[in-house]
């Protein structure tokens, strides 16, 4: 690829947000946004080539697309006076001089409106996570699609609802005012986490990992905190995915099978990654509004802390477990409390732990749930008790991943039972 | 922009309180209306009556069917309405927040079709 284009592909990927950002606060559209964005870039791919590149690409881009932007508006008020969709964009659009090509320019950045009006609770998570993805992560609907596993028209026609709707019940494209903006920052946190946690472990296919969601969960939570950087869930939220990603490569190995957090290779382990988010936990806990990201990413940072697994701090696991549970009553943190209990005053007592975790049947369509109820009884040697739940387990997982770590598991007790019985025999 | 905020909520639950609770109500709705009216907000609303008195029409190959009861059963039902100017959405579904029957039912918040309106324009 010419530098050109290179270059093209980075600011891509870096301005993108920002640039459609502060094209849809101009027209209020977010299609007439999109399209000069597009038209923006395939400017730039020519005369790139030709002249060279310009001091600020990001800066040459969004003038570009700005004026095709006005024309776009300018040609739609001739063409379609009477509706009233124009009518709002038009109404929407500044005062402006024709701008000139000045690497110089300024913006400002309007990417906070953005995120707002994409995880807006008017729309569903699903639509949020898309929209999310295709305007701040400059992510094309084919690429969303394939990492989602979801036909492209449905996504597409996900998108043309989304944007639809936010024009016609005009959802508001603007930061939300003091008494929402708890509400809706935790929307905004919980989408960019479901982003990750789909790259992390993809609920179906044929990868436990795909980077591409991880990585670009992981610039999004890094744009999150540099727009509201005194919001300690902000920060810790990055400081989890990036600890939680600081394991990707010890998480599965060369056979792509899965790795458990105890057998895993810890010289593996991302060391820079581990560092940021150590730092930016700390940075966040000093700001004392501690929060569910922040307390999950310091049970991550525990962890990456021990060289080992048998150095594992498990009683400060556990507390900080108890601290999260305060915050939510999931069932699905008692269950990993209740692991954490095992680790540190016994397979029992954790046992019990797991099994009160279910009280009310709420983990029973749990994959996790029977899986680490299945690892406590094989650690008791309650071998037959143990299939059984692992079995369970595998019956509610499509990640083939998980699968074969389950079919190991059972095939290891089948082994090690069968020599217990043998050995009694003699 | 105009928003019609549905009042949907559970008729059976409703006619079971008391006149007292009822009243109460009623007294919240007037103070709700007074607000919107003084802030320029209020375009019209109104309390239906039950669904019982509900009659749907129909016109099939030019002949009218008319026939008892509602479009749908469902398990809340359509029992009055808002027509509010609002902002935008936030504006609205903040009014829909403090419709007193919001409490108990659900408001459905739809904008309103804008039709090119030549002198507020």
């Amino acid at each position: 690829m010419s530098r050109a284009g290179e270059t093209l592909e980075q600011v891509f990927r870096e301005e993108y947000g920002r640039i459609i950002a502060t094209l849809i606060r101009i027209s209020g559209s977010f299609d007439l946004a999109e399209e000069a964005l597009q038209e923006a870039f395939i400017s730039a791919a020519s005369k790139w080539e030709l002249e060279g590149l310009p001091n600020s690409p990001g800066a040459w881009l969004t003038t570009v697309a700005h004026r095709r932007l006005l024309d776009a508006i300018r040609r739609n008020r001739t063409h379609t006076d009477k509706e009233t969709q124009i009518a709002f964009e038009a109404t929407r659009l500044q005062p402006h001089v024709e701008p000139e090509l000045d690497d110089a320019m300024e913006y400002p950045d309007d990417r906070l409106r953005l995120i707002f009006t994409c995880c807006h609770p008017s729309l569903t998570r699903e639509t949020q996570v898309a929209l999310t993805l295709r305007t701040l992560g400059g992510l094309t609907t084919t690429e969303i699609a394939h990492a989602f596993l979801l036909p492209e028209p449905t996504l597409a026609q996900r998108l043309v609802r989304a944007k639809q709707k936010i024009r016609l019940a005009r959802i508001p494209y603007e930061i939300p005012p003091v008494d929402r903006i708890a509400d809706r920052l935790s929307a905004v946190q919980a989408v960019i986490y479901l982003i990750f946690n789909e790259g992390y472990a993809a609920s179906a296919g044929q990868n436990l990992i795909r980077n591409d969601l991880c990585a670009e969960a992981i610039r999004l939570g890094r744009v999150l905190c540099e727009l509201l950087p005194d919001e300690p869930e902000n920060l810790g939220l990055l400081a989890l995915m990036l600890l939680q990603d600081s394991r990707r490569d010890a998480r599965v190995n060369d056979d792509g099978e899965l790795v458990t957090l105890e057998e895993q290779d810890r010289t593996r382990w991302d060391a820079r990654e581990i560092a940021e988010g150590v730092n930016l936990v700390q940075r966040a806990l000093r700001l004392r509004r501690v929060g569910i990201y922040q307390l999950q990413a310091a049970i991550a940072a525990v962890h990456a802390e021990a060289q080992t697994a048998a150095e594992t701090d498990w009683r400060q696991i556990v507390a900080l477990y108890e601290e999260l549970l305060r915050f939510t009553a999931s069932p699905i943190v008692a269950l990993n409390h209740a692991a954490a209990v095992a680790m540190s005053e016994g397979f029992e007592r954790g046992l019990g732990l797991i099994e009160a975790a279910d009280e009310n049947g709420a983990l029973q369509n749990y994959y996790l749930f029977h899986a680490s109820r299945a690892d406590l009884l094989r650690r008791l040697h309650r071998y037959d008790e143990a299939t059984v739940a692992y079995k369970t387990a595998l019956s509610l997982t499509t990640n083939q991943v998980e699968q074969n770590y389950i079919r190991r598991r059972v095939t290891e007790i089948d082994i090690s039972h069968k020599k217990a019985q043998t050995t009694q025999k003699i | 922009m105009k928003y019609m905020l549905l009042i949907y909520h559970d008729e059976q639950s409703w006619s079971a309180i008391n006149e007292t609770e009822r009243q109460q109500i009623y007294s919240d709705y007037r103070k709700l209306r007074e607000e919107l009216l003084a802030r320029g907000q209020f375009v019209t609303g109104s309390q239906l009556q039950p669904i019982s008195t509900a009659t749907s029409v129909r016109v099939r190959d030019g002949k009218e069917l008319v026939t008892d009861g509602p479009f749908a059963e469902t398990h809340e039902q359509l029992g009055g309405y808002f027509l509010v100017e609002a902002e935008n959405l936030d504006e609205a579904t903040s009014i829909a927040a403090r419709i007193p029957s919001a409490k108990t039912g659900t408001i459905e918040v739809r904008p309103l079709v804008e039709t090119a309106a030549p002198a507020s324009a």
